[in-house]
């Protein structure tokens, strides 16, 4: 599963990054996404759920769901 | 200069994540006394400032825009990375490095430390906020992780004296050790990022431990704030607020600034004989400088908003409420800060652009920014709109407030129609993203806030008289030589919109108004002044004397279409000059000049033939 089909509230973790897009998946690393890290999905946006808030250990960090599909996660 | 480490001013930088508190601890250090520094090429600022540590010693401290790691993804966090390495043009490279950590939200973000610490800088950590962190159940081992990290840890409040007590007494020590080239500098590591968070990941979990997991108090407010429907209406009540705040609240400070300026021209036209310098000094100086100065209270009443809602935490909220809506123009909420700031003025508009990764996002955000209302172009509004609106109410609203309130929407829609169409044609790109992390929210700080209102108002100054001085004296010169004897027409001005009046007479404006936009090219505001000088009025006196004349002087459908225009209007000569620098050429800044010159005859064209079709 990716992190744009996870439920709100439903606890995760990271298990891995997609192979593509690898600039984007450098600034997911940059701003705090590892493997074994928790997630949880918190707030969508008005049109579409996008964009998402995702509680990272801790941290709150909006991204897009075109973002949040290259980040593999597993429900807890 | 002296070049010597071990007698010179050192050279240290603050380095972290944005919000995480830098600014303050930059201002407490140095008593914010900085000079914002212009990188060479692009303007993207950092802050410098001298001040002396308590033993004295002279330290030279750089305020960086907030980067994560090792990577500079956009503009702002280029210029971090390039003054680390030493790489900005005439300025030397910094000697250590503080790096700034919120203590919160170390889990997350450590392995941005051990990325800087590849810089092969001395280095220590700051770890702030370690009130917060407790409050939220965070408890952090700081001498077991200086031992893993190999590096000095201080936890710190950095908005408070006390908490800053372990650093400034640490300085002296470090900045002793690194003139003598013994202070720790870490070897530079080939690890992949990977490797360094899975190493951070390993040192988190031994040494800082969380005991509960309740709601925080950000994330209570946050229940409510992101909201998909309640904080989207929150956000516009916010906006709706701010704008009627701005309109109804700068009222004493304007006519305290009206009064000051009455009565520093009649002085001088007490102590002066009639002559032309005395022309020059009360006509074209304080008159056109007043004309400008009067907006003062607006500007500092909206960056007072402006400046709270960043300080509190508010603003990266409202940036990704209006993502959803950005998505569909094809920009990121990102955009959201640079474009509110426009509001203001266009140039802090597009220069805080910067921040925006993708480089067609930025250039979209700052073609648009010409298109939310700047205060500027308020006077003119005001002035039209005092004229030929009734003060009416409606539904419990001023509807002069709720006339202007939907001229600043109509240029809020149109920014999001071109950047829509710009971003499916010319700028046609990579998907946008959006990548922000929403801080917790803070009580601001009272003095950081206060001088960040100060600073913005030292610029709004500057600009004034730098652009605007020099501008009401050439307007002063057109306007009066090389004869008065026939009004406007016989003067140099007159002459000009003799030559321009074919060009502006099928969207219904008169001759003044022709005039008027001449000097407006400078700043907006200046056409309200140009109107005055040209209808020969002692026009500081009293707007509504010249709204009268202009009343009776135009149609009602000339009114409109005047309003129309403005909404549209090319922008100033000094927002075109910040698009040239920060769009390295002319193509850009053309290009905007040129579709808001299009935009606003068409529109001031089709209100003056549909007004004048109702027969007004």
């Amino acid at each position: 599963m990716t992190l744009d089909q996870l439920p709100k509230k439903q606890p995760a973790r990271v298990t891995g990054f997609s192979a593509e897009q690898p600039d984007i998946v450098l600034r997911l690393r940059e701003i705090g996404f590892a493997e074994n890290d928790n997630v949880e999905v918190h707030h969508f946006g008005l049109f579409g759920r996008n964009p998402m808030t995702v509680n990272l250990n801790g941290a709150l960090i909006a991204l897009r769901r075109g973002e949040a599909a290259l980040v593999e996660v597993e429900a807890l | 200069m002296n070049t010597d480490v071990k007698t010179r001013p050192l050279r240290l930088a603050l380095v972290g994540a944005p919000n995480c508190g830098k600014t303050s601890l930059f201002n407490a250090l140095t008593g914010g006394h900085a000079k914002v520094a212009n990188y060479p090429g692009v303007t993207v600022e950092y802050r410098l400032s001298d001040f002396k540590t308590r033993e004295g010693q002279n330290v030279t401290l750089m305020d960086l825009p907030g980067v994560y790691g090792d990577y500079g993804h956009s503009l702002d966090e280029k210029v971090t990375i390039n003054a680390i390495r030493g790489e900005i043009e005439g300025e030397a490279p910094p000697d250590g490095l503080i790096i700034m950590m919120d203590a919160s939200h170390i889990n997350t973000h450590l392995h941005n430390v051990l990325q800087i610490k590849n810089y092969g800088l001395p280095v220590i950590l700051v770890l702030n906020m370690m009130d917060m962190a407790a409050r939220d159940g965070i408890e952090i081992n700081v001498d077991g992780l200086q031992e893993a990290l190999g590096i000095t840890v201080i936890p710190a409040v950095a908005v408070r004296a006390s908490g800053r007590g372990h650093l400034t007494s640490f300085l002296d020590g470090w900045i002793n050790d690194i003139r003598a080239g013994k202070a720790l500098a870490p070897t530079p590591q080939n690890e992949s990022l990977k490797a360094m968070q899975t190493r951070a990941r390993a040192i988190t979990a031994e040494h800082v431990s969380r005991d509960r997991v309740a709601d925080t108090f950000s994330e209570k407010i946050d229940a409510v704030v992101l909201h998909p429907l309640g904080g989207v209406i929150i956000l516009l009540a916010v906006l709706f607020f701010m704008f009627q705040a701005v309109y109804t609240w700068s009222g004493p400070g304007i006519e305290a600034i009206e009064g000051l300026f009455g009565v520093i021209k009649s002085g001088v036209e007490n102590i002066m004989p009639d002559m032309w310098l005395r022309s020059l000094l009360v006509d074209g100086i304080i008159e056109g400088l007043g004309a400008v100065i009067v907006f003062l209270p607006q500007i500092l009443i909206l960056f007072a908003f402006i400046l709270l809602l960043e300080a509190s935490g508010y603003m990266t909220r409202a940036a990704f409420l209006v993502d959803t809506l950005m998505a569909k123009a094809g920009l990121n909420g990102r955009a959201f800060i640079p474009l509110l700031s426009s509001f203001a003025c266009a140039i802090p508009g597009v220069m805080a652009a910067r921040t925006i990764e993708d480089e067609r996002d930025r250039l979209t955000t700052i073609l648009i920014a010409p298109l939310m209302t700047c205060s500027a172009r308020w006077p003119v509004y005001f002035l039209v709109i005092g004229a030929f609106i009734p003060a009416t109410k409606v539904g419990g609203f001023n509807l002069q407030g709720l006339v202007a309130f939907g001229l600043i929407m109509v240029g809020v829609i149109f920014a999001l129609i071109v950047a829509a169409i710009l971003k499916r044609t010319l700028l046609k790109g990579a998907k946008p993203t959006l990548m922000l992390e929403l801080p917790s929210y803070k009580m601001p700080v009272f003095k950081d806030y206060l001088r960040g209102l100060w600073e913005r108002a030292m610029i709004f100054m500057t600009r004034a008289g730098r652009i605007i001085l020099p501008a009401t004296i050439v307007i002063w010169f057109l306007t009066k030589y090389p004869s008065r004897a026939e009004g406007i027409e016989s003067t140099f001005a007159g002459m000009i919109g003799r030559v321009l009046e074919p060009i502006f007479a099928p969207i219904g404006f008169t001759l003044e108004m022709t005039i008027s936009l001449i000097p407006a090219m400078a700043a907006r505001e200046v056409a309200v002044s140009a109107l005055g000088t040209i209808y020969s009025l002692d026009e500081s006196a009293a707007e509504a004397e010249l709204g009268g004349v202009i009343a009776a002087d135009w149609t009602l459908a000339t009114g409109l279409a005047f309003l129309a225009w403005f909404i549209f209007a090319p922008q100033c000569l000094s927002t075109l000059a910040v698009m040239r620098k920060e769009t390295n050429g002319w193509k850009w800044p053309l290009f905007a000049f040129a579709y808001l010159f299009a935009l606003a005859y068409v529109a001031a064209g089709l209100t003056y033939q549909i007004a004048r079709g109702f027969g007004l």
